[in-house]
C-alpha cells in the first residue's frame, strides 16, 4: 500500500471513511477543526452525509439520529466540546447505539487552551457523562496507529452497540506523519439491521429506540452493561510493554507522552538505567494485568507521566501496584507540551533522589 | 355482518387509551398525525422523534418507528435520520418547553437549513409533564408554578411566537398556526397537518405546524374550560394562519 | 344514515363530544368504564352522524357507523 504524509485529524477523517463511517456532524474546535473540514468534501465522494451541526450539543444528537437507522455515525471535537456532548453520550450508551467519538484533548479546564494536552482522562475513561455508564476509550500515540483504531472503531461500536472515544491530544491532530491507510470497507447494501428504525422491506408494527425505560427495565440494561465491561476487560485490552522484563523503574504514559517516554527509556537504558515502560491503548479497559503482574522484588518504583498536572491516571496505576513500590508523577499541562530532555531529567531525578 | 365504519381510531395508533389525561389537545393531534398518516398510507416509512415531555407517552401509543430524543433535540436527531434515510418520512412532535426553549437552536437551524422533516409544535403555554411551571409561550398574567402571580414582562420576558420566528427564515417551505379548541379549528388544523406530510413526501422541504393546545391539569381548569381560555387568550397573542407556503405549483 | 357510538373504554369524560354535538344529543350516562370514567349516551334517533363528535374526541372514542 502506498505511504502517505498526512496531518492527523486528516488521516482519522479518510480511516473513518474507509471503516464505513457515512455520517459525521460536528462543530469547529481547535485542535480537532481539519477532521470536520477533510469529511465536509470528502464524505459525499462516497454517498456519505457531512453536517455541521450549530453546536456540539447539537451534533451528537445528529449523531444518535443517524446511529439509530444503522448507519456508521461519528463526531469529533475537543475538551470543552466534549463536555457539551456528554449528555448525548450517555444517551447513545442508554440507547444501545453505536457511535464514534474523537476527542482531540486541549489544555484546560474551562475554555483552556488550544494546545495539546491530556486532561480528559478521567472524563473519558470515568465518567464521559451522567449514569454510570462505560465505553471503550483508544489513546493511539502515532498517526498510523490512530488510523488503525479509527478504521476499526466502528465495528466496535456496533459489535457492542455502544458510544467508543478515541481520546488523542492537539498534537497528534495537527501533526503530519507517513501513513498507510487501509483499503475501503465493503458495506452492506441497506444499513438496516434489527435494532434499527427505518423501513426495511418488511412488516413491523412499529420499532423503538429509547434511553428511557420503566425502572426494573433499566437495572436489567446496566446489569448487562457491567457483564459486558467485565468482556472488555478480558478480550479487549490492549497494552504495549516496551523493555519491561527486567526494568527496575516502569515509566507508565498512553498518547503524545508515551512518545516522548519511549525516547527517555532508550536514553537511559545506554546509561545502564534498568527502566521500561508500559503504554495503555485502551484506556478503559485499563491494562491492570501488566502493572499488578510486575516483579515487585525488582521494581524500585513507577512514574506516571502524562500532559496533565495533576496525572490524572495516577490512581489507577496505584490501584493495581497496591503500594508495593511508591508511585510518582510527571508532568506538563495547560497546553504545555513535554520534551525529552526536561522529562528525561526529571525521571533521572526521581531515580536517583526519591521524591521529586 | 360486521358493522361497517365510516370513522374509527387510527391505525397507526395502538388500541388503546392514551397516556394523556381527560381533554389533553395532546391526544387530539396525535390522532391528527396519525389520520394524516394514514390517509397517505405511509405508515411503514414514518419515523416519528418524539420529544421529552407529555408527548414522550407516545412511545407506547404510536404503532410506528420511534427514536426518543434528549430535551430540545429533537430536530436535530431528525435531521440525522433523514439525512440517513431520505426515503424515510420523519417528524418530531414537541412541546412548548422542548421545542421553544432548550430547543430553540435546534428548531431554528434545523429550519434554517431547509431539512427534510416536519416538526409538529404544541404550544400549550406550559410545562405539563413536570407540574405546570412557566414556558417560553407562557401568557403575560398567565399564572405558573414559576411564576405564581402571573408572568411579567419585566423580569420573565414575553411568550415567544415561534411561527413569525420562523416565517423568517429562507428555507421553510410551509409554516403555519392552527387552533385544536373547536371542530372547525381542528377541521384545518387536519388539513394542515396532511399537507405538512404531504410536502415531505413530495420532497419540498421544511415544514412547521404550530398546534395551539391545552392543558386541564396544570391551567387548573376543566378540559371544556380550557377551550375557552384559548379563544379567549391564547388565540388573541398566537393568530393562526399559514405564514408561509411556497408548495403552492405553477396553475394551482 | 350513519350514526355515532361511543367505544367506553376508550372515554375520559373530557365532555368535548357533548359541548359540539350539534343536535345536542349525546349526554353523559350513569355508567363508567373500567377507569373509573363516565362515559357518555348517545340518541341515536336524533344523532344525523355528522361526526363532530368523532372529529372533536382526543382519544378517538366516538367511532362513525355507516347506516344503511
Amino acid at each position: 500500500m502506498a505511504k502517505e504524509f498526512m496531518k492527523g485529524n486528516e488521516a482519522i477523517g479518510e480511516a473513518a471513511v474507509r471503516g464505513g463511517v457515512r455520517f459525521f456532524a460536528g462543530y469547529p474546535i481547535t485542535p480537532q477543526s481539519e477532521l470536520p473540514e477533510y469529511l465536509s468534501w470528502r464524505l459525499p465522494e462516497v454517498g456519505g452525509c457531512f453536517v455541521q451541526g450549530e453546536s456540539e450539543v447539537a451534533s451528537i444528537n445528529m449523531v444518535y439520529g443517524a446511529a439509530a437507522t444503522g448507519v456508521r455515525a461519528m463526531t469529533g471535537s475537543s475538551s470543552p466540546g466534549i463536555s457539551l456532548k456528554s449528555e448525548g453520550i450517555s444517551y447513545l450508551s442508554a440507547a444501545e447505539l453505536p457511535a464514534v467519538i474523537v476527542n482531540m484533548q486541549r489544555g484546560g479546564p474551562g475554555l483552556g487552551s488550544i494546545q495539546p494536552a491530556q486532561q480528559d482522562y478521567l472524563q473519558a475513561t470515568k465518567a464521559a457523562g451522567h449514569g454510570g455508564f462505560r465505553m471503550l476509550v483508544f489513546a493511539p500515540y502515532t498517526v498510523q496507529e490512530a488510523v488503525d483504531i479509527v478504521y476499526d472503531a466502528p465495528e466496535y461500536a456496533e459489535r457492542d452497540r455502544s458510544p467508543v472515544m478515541i481520546l488523542m491530544d492537539g498534537c497528534l491532530g495537527t501533526m503530519m506523519e507517513e501513513v498507510e491507510l487501509p483499503p475501503m470497507k465493503e458495506l452492506p447494501e441497506s444499513p438496516c439491521k434489527p435494532w434499527t428504525v427505518g423501513y426495511d422491506g418488511t412488516k413491523r408494527g412499529g420499532h423503538l429506540i429509547t434511553p428511557i425505560y420503566p425502572e426494573a427495565g433499566l437495572e436489567g440494561k446496566n446489569k448487562l452493561a457491567v457483564q459486558r465491561t467485565k468482556r472488555w476487560e478480558e478480550n479487549d485490552v490492549r497494552v504495549e510493554e516496551f523493555m519491561v522484563d527486567d526494568a527496575e523503574w516502569v515509566i507508565v504514559a498512553y498518547g503524545m507522552s508515551a512518545r516522548v517516554a519511549k525516547q527517555v527509556v532508550l536514553d537511559l537504558r545506554e546509561v545502564g538505567f534498568k527502566i521500561g515502560l508500559i503504554r495503555p491503548i485502551t484506556l478503559f479497559p485499563f491494562p491492570k494485568k501488566s502493572i499488578a503482574n510486575l516483579d515487585y522484588t525488582k521494581v524500585k518504583g513507577l512514574i506516571d507521566i502524562e500532559m496533565s498536572i495533576p496525572a490524572l491516571m495516577r490512581e489507577d496505576i496505584e490501584l493495581q501496584v497496591l503500594g508495593r513500590a511508591p508511585v510518582y508523577e510527571y508532568g506538563r499541562s495547560g497546553g504545555i507540551l513535554l520534551d525529552d530532555e526536561s522529562t528525561k531529567a526529571a525521571v533521572r531525578k526521581i531515580i536517583e533522589g526519591g521524591e521529586q | 355482518m360486521a358493522v361497517e365504519k365510516v370513522y374509527t381510531k387510527p391505525k397507526c395508533l395502538l388500541p388503546l387509551s392514551s397516556g394523556f389525561c381527560p381533554g389533553c389537545l395532546h391526544s387530539l393531534a396525535t390522532k391528527l398525525i396519525a389520520e394524516a398518516i394514514d390517509d397517505l398510507g405511509v405508515a411503514e416509512k414514518v419515523i416519528n422523534v418524539l420529544p421529552v415531555g407529555c408527548a414522550t407517552m407516545n412511545s407506547l401509543y404510536w404503532k410506528l418507528d420511534m427514536v426518543t430524543s434528549a430535551h430540545g433535540r429533537a430536530p436535530a436527531v431528525a435531521t440525522g435520520i433523514k439525512r440517513c434515510r431520505p426515503d424515510a418520512l420523519v417528524f418530531a412532535y414537541q412541546g412548548d418547553g422542548d421545542l421553544a426553549s432548550i430547543g430553540l437552536s435546534e428548531v431554528l437551524m434545523a429550519a434554517n437549513r431547509g431539512e427534510h422533516i416536519t416538526i409538529f409544535f404544541a404550544n400549550n403555554s406550559t410545562y405539563g409533564m413536570t407540574g405546570g411551571q412557566m414556558a417560553p409561550t407562557t401568557l403575560v398574567g398567565q399564572k405558573s408554578t414559576t411564576c405564581i402571580y402571573g408572568r411579567d414582562p419585566d423580569t420573565m420576558g414575553y411568550p415567544l411566537r415561534m411561527c413569525e420566528l420562523i416565517k423568517e427564515l429562507e428555507a421553510p417551505v410551509y409554516v403555519a398556526r392552527f387552533s385544536l379548541n373547536n371542530p372547525a379549528n381542528i377541521r384545518k388544523a387536519k388539513a394542515g397537518i396532511k399537507k405538512a406530510m404531504q410536502n415531505q413526501v413530495e420532497g419540498l422541504g421544511f415544514s412547521f405546524v404550530e398546534l395551539l393546545t391545552n392543558c386541564p391539569t396544570n391551567w387548573h381548569m376543566s378540559p371544556v374550560k380550557t377551550l375557552e381560555f384559548m379563544e379567549e387568550h391564547t388565540m388573541k397573542y398566537f393568530p393562526c394562519g399559514v405564514f408561509v407556503d411556497k408548495t403552492a405549483k405553477e396553475g394551482e | 344514515m350513519n350514526k355515532a357510538s361511543v367505544v367506553a373504554n376508550l372515554c375520559k369524560s373530557c365532555g368535548f363530544c357533548v359541548k359540539f354535538c350539534p343536535k345536542k344529543v349525546i349526554a353523559f350516562g350513569d355508567k363508567r368504564n373500567s377507569k373509573g370514567h363516565y362515559y357518555p349516551v348517545i340518541d341515536l334517533e336524533g344523532c344525523i352522524g355528522c361526526g363532530t363528535c368523532a372529529i372533536v374526541c382526543p382519544e378517538a372514542a366516538m367511532e362513525i357507523v355507516k347506516g344503511d
